[in-house]
């Protein structure tokens, strides 16, 4: 099967390709109009979406960006099923504020929910439109026209394609959508639920323009920034006339306590903000919290506390009832990724064009038009793809970074990328948590009460996603902008407080999440936001509890478990890694599982890992991992394969390894000396069983298998070694400490 | 001033100091995209070229240190339509999401072919233990090079 084109209208500097404009309604029309699934509510314009070119090819266009994970792939695949086309023959067009429709973030699993849904809808629609211009232009009964490969036959033979007809089509598509052609049933697919290969991978494999970091632009010059040691210094002093003396340099940019550098070549950049930095005198600052009172330093804070999950049961538990108790905690995470955050902005006629690899070039622009004051007319930002971000890293901050200094020099593009210290100092990461658990079980071995509780700071301070500014430049600059105060997102979905209520049907069940505003360390979206944590709390006490009641786990997990679809990914994964009921260690080997339906929403994901404890290091190796995955209608299984398979092995490493360094004077995670990650020798080999339900509709799966994936390490250690390990990560030390 | 070096069997004249990390020569100067910036300090891999057939981190090698000696970069191997089988291995077996790390995968494993023509499993795991990978696409990336060394041992 050919690939679709992926559209490199990025890299062209004139940026003269196809502008489109759309009617969009007018505010305050949308809350009349009547609901439309997925993104089509919000963007109602067929051909927002799509259109069709004379030479039978067809643009898609969608608000959703790659960021590694295939996105555009699957998506292309959707829109290429209904429009019957071959998907060779679409372009792809996503994530341009000059371009294509607003679909907010591409983030928490929804992009196959969310802008899937939009494109089989709306082509299933565009395609009844050329079926029913065929017909008129041709004097045919539009119920007897069949399509291939964009050519649409009539009973007698003649046929006309989609190319003769695109004029036509592009008044006919200039219209909102009604939602009501039925898309084509699961059985008639035939590009939907297939292996297509990706189409960005080509480039990346033989050094192709891939990258935002890849971009070179005409007479483009390169920018550096320089950050203080600590959050909230103030600038001082620096020595300007020597960094501007250096060879290259084209321009030293201060901006209150914001500083770069723009020069000629990469190296003068370096090298000037090298001097840059050792030149400026900063004062002042804010302490962060002693490291090893962390936890109770949160706890410390105010919080807004909120109750949710309650169930009560007809009758208490009985007074005599086995009780018990635990605590967990996970550590600030970074979301480590391989290239540090890049941006171009080429300042030109009194407007800004920002190529970013940011996951929503829409509220993107809008923070970028608050630090930079001028209209949003006056902005563009178009994605380019970047190094895999895995939630909300520096790809917002670097954008207004390198806005900044290319307002400092007119007319030529900027390219900027951080240094490796800037990214793991200044990202924002994703949220320390506490999980206290406790819970009651009858004399059957039942739990008859579940109560649990989480403190944490939020998990999204995206562009946006609050009332004041929400890029990291915009707090330094002369006149500063403050981000506005932090807010929770709600249930179901939930932020810390993601997969909080668990899926097991406890007669009672009570869970209060702590929600602390005051943020110690910069926090935002880290993939899976809470739920990697609470899944963590969740499916290691429901161990520890049937520990207690002598059974075993997998026949505990059923005990609790009525939803047919957890019931049989908990199943298959059982029968994928053989499990043995009731099975014992030998007090080096232990095997866990681990269960979560990702928000209590998305994919159902059951994990089974296998660990090996090394009592004298204190090392715990992961040799395999099973999972099995129902994530409703498969759009493309290897694409759904390998985002369970990455997000086990990414969470083996958090589980293993990850925790921000930091102590009074700022953060110590600078290089990856001090943020060490999975290596190949390390990884586990994984093993996936997909469950395809063609009749349900396709569940989100890149956030599906963390969480499972640490509880099947926690529990399988405990059954290893008989201790549990409550804190993460599970170092060597803390292994040490547990088996001495 | 100008010095010379050799890329890809080329001798190419760039205008840039001795000490200048070979990295950016490479990405700035000469338009090659395969080697990437990942941390500058020869932590990571992304930034793997071979230096006389032996992998090294461009970032941290400066230009005045390849003097004759013959730079080979992804760009070297193959091409988009002509690919080596490495890149190729790495297209069917999927080897990537968002693929920031390919380059120094595929250039640690070119040395390691190069080395060993049939490595074992563990053999291409110890060999790739230091460059990271962020997306977990670890397995794919040991299958994709023994798909390659299979391939190559084919022909």
């Amino acid at each position: 099967m050919h690939a679709p084109k992926l559209n490199r209208r990025q890299f062209s500097a004139g940026l003269g390709a196809v502008v489109v404009t759309f009617t969009l309604r007018p505010e305050g029309a949308l809350a009349q109009a009547a609901q439309l699934p997925g993104s089509l509510n919000t963007n109602r314009m067929l051909d927002a979406w799509i259109r069709i070119n004379a030479d039978g090819t067809a643009t898609v266009f969608t608000g959703k960006v790659e960021l590694g994970q295939g996105i555009l792939t699957a998506l292309a695949q959707i829109a290429a099923e209904e429009l019957d086309l071959p998907l060779a023959r679409l372009t792809m067009i996503s994530g341009d504020t000059g371009l294509t429709p607003n679909e907010g973030v591409t983030a928490g699993s929804q992009s196959i929910e969310n802008s899937g849904t939009a494109l089989r809808l709306a082509c299933a629609e565009a395609r009844a439109v050329l079926i029913e211009l065929a017909a008129k232009r041709n004097g045919w009964s539009a119920d007897t026209l069949t399509v291939i490969d964009g050519v649409i036959t009539a009973p007698n033979g003649n046929k006309v394609s989609y190319g003769e007809i695109a004029a036509a089509s592009a008044a006919e598509l200039h219209r909102e959508a009604t939602g009501k052609v039925k898309p084509k049933p699961a059985g008639a697919h035939r590009i939907v639920g297939k292996s297509v290969p990706r189409q960005d991978i080509p480039a990346k494999v033989t050094g192709g323009v891939a990258y935002v970091q890849d971009m070179r632009l005409p007479a483009m010059l390169h920018g550096r920034v320089v950050r203080p040691e600590r959050y909230d210094a103030k600038l001082e002093s620096i020595d300007e006339a020597k960094i501007t003396a250096m060879p290259g340099v084209v321009a030293v940019v201060r901006d209150g306590s914001f500083l770069g550098v723009v020069a000629e070549r990469e190296e003068q950049a370096v090298k000037a903000r090298t001097m840059l930095a050792a030149s400026a005198r900063w004062s002042g600052g804010r302490d962060l919290p002693d490291p090893s009172r962390l936890f109770a330093h949160l706890k410390s804070l105010p919080s807004q506390d909120s109750v949710i999950g309650v169930k009560q049961a007809s009758t208490p538990a009985l007074a005599s009832a086995r009780t018990l108790e635990a605590s967990y905690t996970k550590p600030y995470m970074s979301h480590a990724s391989i290239g540090p955050s890049c941006a171009l902005a080429q300042f030109k006629d009194g407007k800004y064009t920002v190529w970013t690899h940011s996951q929503g070039v829409f509220p993107l622009r809008a923070e970028l038009v608050k630090a930079l004051k001028v209209p949003a007319n006056m902005v563009r930002c178009v994605h380019v793809e970047g190094s895999g971000c895995y939630g909300h890293n520096g790809a917002d901050d670097v954008a207004l970074d390198a806005a900044l200094l290319a307002r400092a020099a007119p007319d030529r593009p900027v390219r900027l990328q951080w240094m490796r210290d800037d990214e793991f100092a200044w990202e924002p990461y994703g949220a320390a948590m506490i999980m206290q658990a406790k819970a009651a079980l009858d004399a059957e071995g039942r739990i008859a009460d579940w109560q649990y509780e989480l403190w944490s700071n939020t998990h999204s301070t995206r562009p946006q996603s609050t009332s004041g500014a929400n890029v990291l430049a915009a707090w330094y600059l002369n006149e500063p902008q403050k981000m506005g105060p932090p807010q929770g997102i709600p249930q179901p979905a939930g932020g810390g407080d993601r997969n909080s209520i668990p899926l097991y049907d406890f007669p009672s069940q009570r869970v209060v999440h702590h929600f602390i505003p005051e943020m110690p360390l910069r926090v935002s979206a880290l993939r899976t936001l809470g739920a990697y944590a609470n899944v963590f709390a969740i499916e290691s006490f429901m161990d520890e509890l049937a520990l207690m009641a002598n059974a075993d786990p997998l026949a505990f997990r059923l005990a609790h478990m009525k939803d047919p679809r957890a019931r049989a990914v908990i199943e298959a994964v059982a029968e994928k890694a053989g499990w043995k009921l009731g099975e014992k260690s030998d007090g080096l080997r232990g095997r866990g599982i681990g269960f979560a339906k990702y928000k209590n929403l998305a994919c159902y994901v059951a994990v089974v890992a296998d660990v090996e404890v090394d009592r004298q290091s204190g090392v715990i190796s992961v040799p395999r991992i099973y999972a099995a995955v129902d994530a409703g209608i498969i759009i493309n299984p290897d694409g759904l394969t390998s985002q369970i398979e990455g997000g086990i092995v990414q969470s083996t490493s958090w589980t293993l390894k990850e925790e921000v360094q930091f102590d009074k004077n700022g953060i110590r995670t600078r290089d990856w000396s001090n943020y060490p990650i999975l290596t190949m020798p390390e990884t586990p080999k994984v093993e996936i069983a997909l469950i395809n339900r063609p009749g349900e509709r396709s569940l989100g799966a890149g956030e599906g298998s963390q969480g499972p994936t640490v509880a099947a390490i926690s529990n399988a250690f405990a059954r290893a070694t008989g201790k549990r390990l409550r804190d993460l990560p599970f170092s060597p030390s803390k292994v040490k400490a547990a088996l001495a | 001033m100008a010095i010379s070096i050799r890329v890809n069997g080329v001798s190419r004249a760039v205008a840039a100091e001795p000490d200048t990390p070979l990295l950016y020569i490479l990405r700035n100067d000469l338009a090659l995209n395969g080697a990437k910036f990942g941390c500058g300090q020869a932590q990571c891999g992304a930034c793997t070229v071979l230096i006389d057939g032996k992998a090294a981190r461009a970032c941290v090698t400066p230009l005045s240190a390849i003097g004759k000696s013959e730079v080979t970069t992804l760009e070297g191997l193959g091409t988009l339509e002509k690919p080596h089988p490495l890149q190729r291995a790495f297209m069917d077996e999927q080897a990537a999401q968002c693929g920031y790390c390919s380059n120094g995968m595929i250039m640690a494993a070119k040395e390691l072919l190069d080395r060993t023509p049939r490595p074992s499993e563990g053999d291409v795991r110890t060999a790739l233990a230091g460059n990271l990978c962020r997306c977990g696409t670890h397995n794919r990336i040991i299958r994709a090079v023994l798909r390659a060394a299979q391939e190559m041992g084919r022909t």
